[in-house]
């Protein structure tokens, strides 16, 4: 059995987040009914020209900073044409020689083992409109609202060797281009679509196999799962002594697997030429500094910033970076107040998102305001409640507006830390459980909990823990 | 009514009232239906919108509001988009579009009130020198009705010579407003390019595409230069140098002024009579104060196939969106979504204009790139070079327009070439994206001669001095077919 | 570089333009006569020249991100060969 590898390349067409399209001064809101955000340039009317949107500029330049890409100073667009009826002008604006970014790198780790791929290029580009085949018997029917929606294509090295590694590295830029604010990131609606090049070879053979290109990949699952099934496919195909096509394939999420697009199928000849009614963008030096000045904290530069001056563990760290509104939630809880960073992360990343899934909320949005959660935390901090009973205070917070300290007066969830209470308690505890007493003495210091747990329940889950602990200890070891 | 002869004329007449733009607009739609079945410089007559604009100028005119251009009636090329009206760009593709919107040079003048006659014929897709490749048959030159009025701003030429509009827009891509302009003995301009905005002019080349006035007289080009020319936001090839009032400062003296002839295009073989008419102009121009000089422009016998590359390839790819599916014309029962495009395409498109396509899809495909269109464009910065040389010492430089005047309609049908090879003093001032004015400056064998004027970038200014001097002093722009169209009714 | 037949074919099929099988050698004639005029610019001497691309050496001018355009589908699609609930309609295209 020859070793394998597999090479994968990634090609993903981030949506940028404008107000209006690349070339034209149609809207780019999503849901609207069909061609009603398709302007006459959009649609190519005869005469009609395209004029480039100034922020897709900015927001293409902060990728490239981020990642460490250079940035052209001059850049131009080039039309590839191709027939299609949801690409209007028989061409696509797109860019060729000089697009806007080159030669940058995206770091990620793979269970602590750090890998860097380097993206060859990013560019600017308009995308299509849709077609829809479902729609009428025997009928394409197309929207144009998309068409002109403006994409910034990011394409990587084919440097990635595993299906997993693919994702990381998908999730990582995912994080980015949603931490900088240039895409939303949205998957389902398009907004960040992966096209995967993968081919295999040899692990000693220097030369790269033919590549397929897989398409329709519109989720991190479907990425990995596509990738492993082509993969898996072209080394039985060359394990049977056939060659593999260089084509365009399509993932079909229910069965399975990949196969060939038809319409791909002959070779497109694209005929690249600069196109003449766009001139040359200009990028100055002062303009790249200004973006730069305002370029928001980086995902990894964030994570780090979280375990170094927050002392939260690197997992939680990644989880609290990972979105933009989660991370600006967790520092509106460490701002101003003494709380302990790791108690913050555990109850975002637990109690909090838990109640936030179960609803149609975000936590932007949620009634639990950053304020209210600290409000709760502090009661732990302060041995008022135990844990247990802060998540039911965090569950009724949910659904009124009274503060964490109204509420604990009003359920009388304050903790028992009442020794003569507790002690009588213990008492009867010991006298209900002789055996498990016994096993202690024995030496199952484990049965402990058991006993911790009964007493627990006696007080209603109101009994602060830790002092439990300790009494039970104490009487044991000095008790009859 | 008797019509005037100029726009000049007309603005008086309206200002003083002697007549009425109602009036103006009538008599030019009586003459386009007693004589234009002999021309056919018409695709569409705008009857009743061109006299309900009239009215709407009269009523400006009376309360105070109206321009200096307000009621003077024009043709528009039907490469213009026109709002509401059928906009066809010559061509069966686009013989049912009624466009949704207007150009911006209609915009403009629009505005202004001036009044739109109707939509002027042309070569499809402004592909042509000839005007014999339109939809809608072609157009016969005033001057000789056997003969072609030169293309592709044939119809607005025609029209203007005939006196079926005083002036027109039309457009030029290598020539397409100077060889018909010269063909029909009237004044063209085509602009820097950038001056004028392409928005809304149906696309051919469009680094070489720009907008210009046809007319008469070099100062009726002027006054319809004014409102056309600016910097337009929709167009980003637009410029954003500023404007001039180029009808103010005409009047000039020519001493000091130096024009230059290139000895490539007078080492030509060109016709005797051509040739000693176009002598004869440039004594006029030495004789009002210019002095001429021989200068060198050694890139121009590689002008044609450089324009002819780049000129196919942007079109193959302007051309691509004319496919059925949005609007214009659509093939009967298409079995499949390729053969609805390779039919719509076939049908829609003439010879010419297929012609081209395959020929600028060839140029750009995959092995050719390099040697036909990159290396174009590298004869097209030499090109500009060398104009950019000549311009340290001359300030205009002058040609014959054409190598011949009017030929006979399909003479050169079957034979593309040749039809090319009679662009070969216009299509430099397109590569290099300079302005060029043809004015008529005398006859060979009854039928007009032009004399082409090229100046540096955005020097309209010193053409139309030149133009206006020339003018000034003779009147071979005053010779008009029209006389001759009476006797041939 | 003479265009055969074969290639009038393929140029046809990539620029999407039905020839019918009778019209295609005067195609190949005319286009050959075109590329013999075209085959001229290899006499310019072009080491080292930068391509041409604009007449004018400006740069591009950008626009501001505002939606400046309202829906005007109905007076879009009142010019469309075929239309339905606000959608073109083509034959279908197999994927």
């Amino acid at each position: 059995m020859m070793p394998w590898e597999v090479v994968i390349g990634l090609e993903v067409h981030a949506q940028l987040a404008t107000s209006s399209k690349i070339f034209s001064g149609s809207s780019t809101a999503y849901g609207a009914k069909a061609n009603t955000q398709a302007s006459a340039v959009d649609l190519a009317l005869p005469g009609v020209l395209p004029v480039l949107n100034k922020r897709v500029l900015d927001l293409a330049i902060m990728l490239g900073l981020a990642i460490d890409g250079e940035i052209a100073s001059e850049s131009i667009f080039s039309r590839k044409n191709y027939f299609y009826p949801d690409s209007p002008k028989g061409y696509q604006i797109s860019q060729y020689d000089k697009p806007i970014i080159s030669k940058g790198q995206l770091k990620f780790s793979n269970k602590g083992e750090g890998k860097v791929i380097n993206i060859t290029r990013a560019h600017l580009e308009e995308d299509a409109g849709k077609s829809l085949h479902e729609e009428f018997q025997n009928t394409t029917a197309i929207d144009l609202n998309r068409s002109g929606i403006p994409l910034l294509e990011i394409v990587s090295e084919p440097e990635l060797r595993s299906a997993q590694d693919a994702v990381l590295y998908l999730k990582e830029l995912h994080c980015l281009v949603r931490t900088l604010g240039i895409c939303d990131g949205n998957m389902q609606e398009g907004s960040f679509r992966c096209d995967a090049n993968v081919s295999v070879r040899n692990i000693e053979d220097p030369e790269l196999g033919t590549r397929t290109e897989i398409k329709n990949l519109n989720s991190f699952r479907f990425v990995e799962r596509a990738i492993n099934y082509e993969a898996k496919r072209q080394i039985e195909v060359l394990e049977d002594g056939g060659v593999i096509t260089q084509e365009t394939r399509l993932y079909d999420p229910e069965k399975n697997e990949t196969r060939t697009m038809r319409s791909k199928e002959d070779a497109h000849d694209y005929r690249y030429f600069p196109d003449p009614d766009l001139l040359p963008i200009t990028i100055t030096a002062a303009h790249i500094a200004q973006i730069a000045e305002e370029l928001p904290e980086t995902p990894w530069n964030k994570r780090r910033r979280y375990v170094k001056d927050y002392g939260v563990n690197s997992e939680d760290a990644a989880i609290l970076a990972n979105s933009p509104e989660t991370s600006v939630y967790f520092e509106a809880c460490m701002r101003n107040h003494a709380v302990s960073a790791k108690l913050v992360a555990n109850w975002i990343i637990g109690e909090l998102s838990a109640l936030i899934n179960k609803s149609s909320l975000t936590i932007s949005n949620s009634p639990i305001v950053a304020e209210r959660l600290v409000s709760v935390l502090e009661r732990i901090e302060d041995q008022t409640i135990s844990g247990k009973i802060a998540k039911q205070l965090l569950g009724l917070m949910w659904n009124t507006s009274d503060s964490a300290d109204q509420i604990i007066a009003q359920e009388r969830l304050g903790q028992v830390s009442d020794n003569a209470l507790l002690e009588k308690i213990i008492s009867q505890t010991l006298i209900d459980f002789p055996s498990q007493v016994q096993d202690y003495k024995a030496g199952k210091v484990k049965i402990l909990g058991f006993l911790v747990g009964h007493v627990m329940s006696e007080t209603k889950g109101k009994a602060n823990p830790a002092m439990v602990k300790d009494l039970l200890e104490k009487s044991l070891t000095q008790g009859v | 009514m008797n019509l005037p002869n100029s726009v000049t004329e007309i603005i008086h007449g309206l200002e003083n009232g002697t007549f009425s733009s109602r009036e103006l607009t009538k008599a030019y739609l009586n003459r386009i239906d007693n004589l234009d079945p002999k021309i056919n410089s018409f695709i569409t007559v705008c009857h009743d919108q061109a006299l309900q604009d009239a009215e709407n100028a009269d009523r400006r005119r009376a309360t105070g509001t109206a321009n200096k251009l307000t009621g003077v009636p024009y043709g528009n090329k039907d490469i213009f988009c026109t709002k509401g009206i059928r906009t066809t760009c010559g061509s069966k593709m686009l013989d049912t579009f009624i466009s949704p919107y207007d150009a911006t040079i209609v915009e403009r003048l629009s505005s202004q009130g001036m009044v739109m006659l109707g939509k002027t014929n042309m070569d499809e897709f402004a592909m042509g020198s000839s005007n014999e490749t339109s939809f809608y048959g072609r157009v016969n030159n005033p001057w000789n009705i056997d003969c072609v009025p030169g293309g592709s701003s044939g119809g607005s030429a025609a029209a203007v010579s005939a006196g079926f509009a005083p002036v027109a827009t039309g457009s030029d891509t290598g020539g397409s407003i100077r060889q018909p302009a010269a063909f029909c003995g009237i004044s063209g301009l085509k602009p820097t390019y950038g001056r004028v905005s392409r928005y809304g002019m149906i696309a051919f080349a469009s680094s070489l595409d720009q907008a210009g006035p046809m007319g008469r007289s070099v100062e009726d080009l002027a006054h319809m230069l004014e409102p056309m020319a600016g910097y337009d936001p929709r167009d980003s090839t637009s410029s954003i140098v500023t404007t001039e009032d180029y009808s103010r400062d005409l009047e000039h003296t020519l001493e000091g002024k130096r024009i230059g002839l290139p000895k490539e295009y007078f080492a030509t073989s060109l016709d005797y009579q051509i040739e000693s008419v176009i002598e004869a102009a440039i004594k006029e121009f030495e004789q009002l104060g210019a002095d001429v000089v021989e200068i060198s422009i050694p890139t121009t016998p590689l002008s044609i196939p450089a324009y002819y590359v780049i000129s196919s390839a942007e079109c193959s790819s302007n051309l691509s969106r004319y496919d059925g599916v949005r609007y214009g014309h659509r093939c009967e029962l298409p079995s499949n979504i390729n053969d609805m495009y390779d039919r719509t395409r076939g049908e829609g498109f003439g010879e010419e204009v297929k012609r081209r396509l395959l020929t600028g899809t060839y140029v750009l495909s995959s092995g050719y790139y390099d040697a036909y269109y990159r290396k174009a464009q590298q004869i097209r910065r030499l090109i500009k070079n060398d104009f950019s040389k000549a311009f340290k010492h001359v300030d205009a430089v002058v040609s014959p327009t054409t190598p011949t005047t009017a030929f006979e309609a399909g003479k050169h049908l079957n034979s593309p070439v040749n039809m090319y090879l009679g662009d070969c003093f216009t299509v430099a001032s397109n590569l290099a994206g300079l302005p060029a004015l043809s004015i008529p400056v005398g006859f060979a064998d009854g039928m007009p001669v032009g004399l082409q004027l090229v100046s540096s970038y955005f020097k309209e200014s010193t053409l139309l001095t030149f133009g206006h001097m020339f003018q000034k002093a003779t009147d071979w722009h005053l010779h008009f077919s029209q006389d001759n169209l009476k006797e041939a009714q | 570089m003479p265009i055969t037949i074969k290639e009038v074919r393929e140029i046809a099929q990539l620029a999407r333009i039905a020839i019918d099988d009778k019209d295609i050698p005067s195609y190949e004639d005319q286009l050959n006569k075109i590329l013999t005029l075209v085959d001229e610019m290899k006499a310019a001497e072009t080491e080292g020249i930068i391509p041409l691309a604009h007449p004018l050496e400006e740069s591009q001018k950008l626009r501001d991100d505002q939606v400046s355009e309202k829906n005007q589908r109905e007076s879009y699609q009142s010019i469309a060969p075929i239309t339905e609930s606000g959608l073109y309609l083509v034959p279908q295209v197999i994927e």
